[in-house]
């Protein structure tokens, strides 16, 4: 199985009609939200990609939420960034957890950051915020001093 | 002779297959911090774990979206506050990335001593807090806490006198480092990790012909290779769990890969052999400092002109993320710029989340008494989870 950044690249783009970005050692691929796990399954079963880092997301306000995956594999030393644009207002998304389950919490934190639903997660609930929340604040709309409900 | 009573309440408490729920926190000494468990126990034995975390939530990741580049830095040392140097450089260097800034080589020889000082302080206190946790009472246990608290004191103290404080010290910046070592300040450090160095003989004497902390610690909490990759556990556990991944080799910054030193890999996966890989770090730590003491270069401590504003630091249009080998783990920063002095987004990739995260899959299977000696050997450190 070749891992190198370039043969990862060509094999990207048979699968998925996509150009990767390469930066040293790090490929950047952007897919549309469909492929999503798609893509994610193919990192890990043919890239080897079973380490997986982190997920999160950027709110690029009117042009909807993008969410980003980090899964790297260790022994070739590739790091894979895979990225997707949600489209203006779409909360929903595929959830990663079948492929790693070090998805689970990134999932709910991004869910509870920005109300990004991952469809698929065994159980999406919010992780840092409590229960009641109201609101998703890393959203751009939403201002830091919204205010909400003391403490009791 | 017992009563009726007594023995249904054994048989319920010990044989009978009634399941308790019971809330282990969120105040609880040995999580260190604010952690609700909730665990299903059977008896003494825990079925299910569900971790509440986010009591020590800051929004880190939204102040860092409304404080400019020169002013977050010092706040970013409160995610991690026990290993406060390796965050603060995670960030500058995710601002240096993006901005593409030059750190002088005598800058980033500091960064390494402060990072390994950092690291064998956090250890210290790891090290101690978790034989406390795993038996006070035992032999050991709480003496080994003291010794370890004396000797991070004298890594603070020199820290003290480097940046001003002990804990929190806004030693980094973008470009470089804030303050130049103090006279004689090269002697003193040399001085303490010799001192450290021949304790870690003598705490590994103390546990490890201690028959009760080998049988708390061996074949407890076994992580599986497969489990550490796919949870992203890093630092210790995934090293502990026989992967050999350490940023300071796999991906060097600031210099480290003029260093020699070996990165210890264990393949048992349990919490002794994350002990094991710790104990080795200590003592590559002290190799890298007296390494970096020696060839310290002279030079400028920074590459750009003294703060005089906090919206000086501009960093172009782009994303960058950075990472450092922290105490924990991985100790990531992702940043997204618009160009203006403050970034457009901030994300924390903390050690202590995704370690935390692996309590769930170990721990179902254990008795109570083991669920801390579990925490403890993953080391997770509140702030960094919550952020």
């Amino acid at each position: 199985m070749s891992t190198t950044p370039a043969a990862a690249t060509a094999r990207i783009r048979d699968q998925f009609g996509v150009e990767a970005t390469a930066e040293a050692a790090t490929l950047t691929v952007a897919v549309p939200r469909e492929r999503w796990l798609a893509l994610a399954r193919f990192a890990r079963r043919e890239l080897g990609c079973l380490y997986f880092n982190w997920l999160s997301a950027v709110d690029w306000k009117e042009q909807g939420f993008e969410v980003l995956c980090r899964v790297e594999n260790l022994e070739a030393g590739l790091v894979l960034m895979m990225r997707t644009r949600l489209g203006a207002a779409e909360t929903h998304c595929a959830s990663v957890t079948p492929v790693w389950k070090g998805a689970d919490w990134m999932e709910r934190e991004c869910y509870d950051m920005f109300g990004v639903v991952f469809e698929g997660h065994p159980d999406l609930r919010r992780i840092l915020l409590s229960e009641d929340w109201e609101g998703h604040p890393l959203r751009k709309d939403y201002a830091p001093d919204t205010p909400h409900a003391p403490y009791r | 002779m017992p009563g009726t009573e007594t023995r249904q309440v054994v048989e319920i408490g010990y044989g009978g297959s009634e399941r308790l729920v019971m809330n282990m926190g969120p105040q609880h000494p040995s999580a260190h911090g604010v952690f609700r468990a909730v665990l299903t126990l059977e008896g003494e034995t825990v079925v299910a774990l569900d971790a509440v975390i986010g009591y020590l939530h800051r929004c880190h990741e939204k102040l860092g979206e409304t404080l400019t580049y020169v002013q977050y830095p010092s706040i970013a040392s409160k995610t991690d506050y026990v290993a406060a140097m390796t965050s603060e450089l995670a960030y500058v260097s995710a601002v240096e990335q993006l901005g593409k800034v030059e750190v002088p080589r005598r800058a980033q020889y500091l960064r390494v001593i402060a990072a390994e000082l950092q690291r064998i302080a956090s250890h210290c206190l790891w090290l101690g807090t978790w034989c406390m946790d795993i038996g006070g009472a035992l032999g050991g246990g709480a003496t080994v806490f003291l010794y370890c608290i004396r000797e991070r004191e004298m890594v603070l103290d020199l820290f003290e006198e480097l940046t001003g404080a002990r804990l929190l010290y806004g030693f980094h910046q973008v470009g470089g480092t804030r303050y130049d070592v103090p006279p004689g300040w090269d002697a003193k450090v040399r001085r303490t990790v010799d001192f450290i160095e021949g304790r870690l003989e003598e705490y590994e004497a103390m546990l490890e012909a201690n028959a009760f902390f080998t049988a708390r610690a061996q074949g407890v909490g076994v992580i599986s290779r497969e489990l550490a990759q796919e949870l992203g556990l890093s630092g210790p556990l995934i090293r502990g769990s026989g992967v050999d991944f350490d940023l300071r080799r796999a991906a060097p910054y600031s210099s480290y890969q003029e260093f020699d030193f070996r990165v210890p890999v264990e393949t048992a996966g349990d919490c002794f052999a994350r002990y094991r890989v710790r104990m080795v770090e200590f003592r590559e730590s002290i190799t890298i400092v007296r390494q970096a003491l020696d060839g310290l270069p002279e030079g400028p401590i920074s590459s750009r002109p003294g703060v005089k504003s906090v919206g000086q630091v501009r960093a172009p249009k782009g994303e960058a993320y950075a990472r450092v080998e922290g105490a924990r783990g991985e100790v990531g920063c992702y940043l997204v710029s618009d160009g203006g002095p403050k970034p457009y987004r901030m994300k924390w990739r903390g050690a202590s989340f995704s370690n935390l995260a692996v309590l769930p899959h170990i721990v179902p299977g254990h008795k109570i008494a083991d669920v801390v000696a579990i925490m403890g050997s993953v080391d997770p450190v509140f702030g960094e989870v919550d952020r």
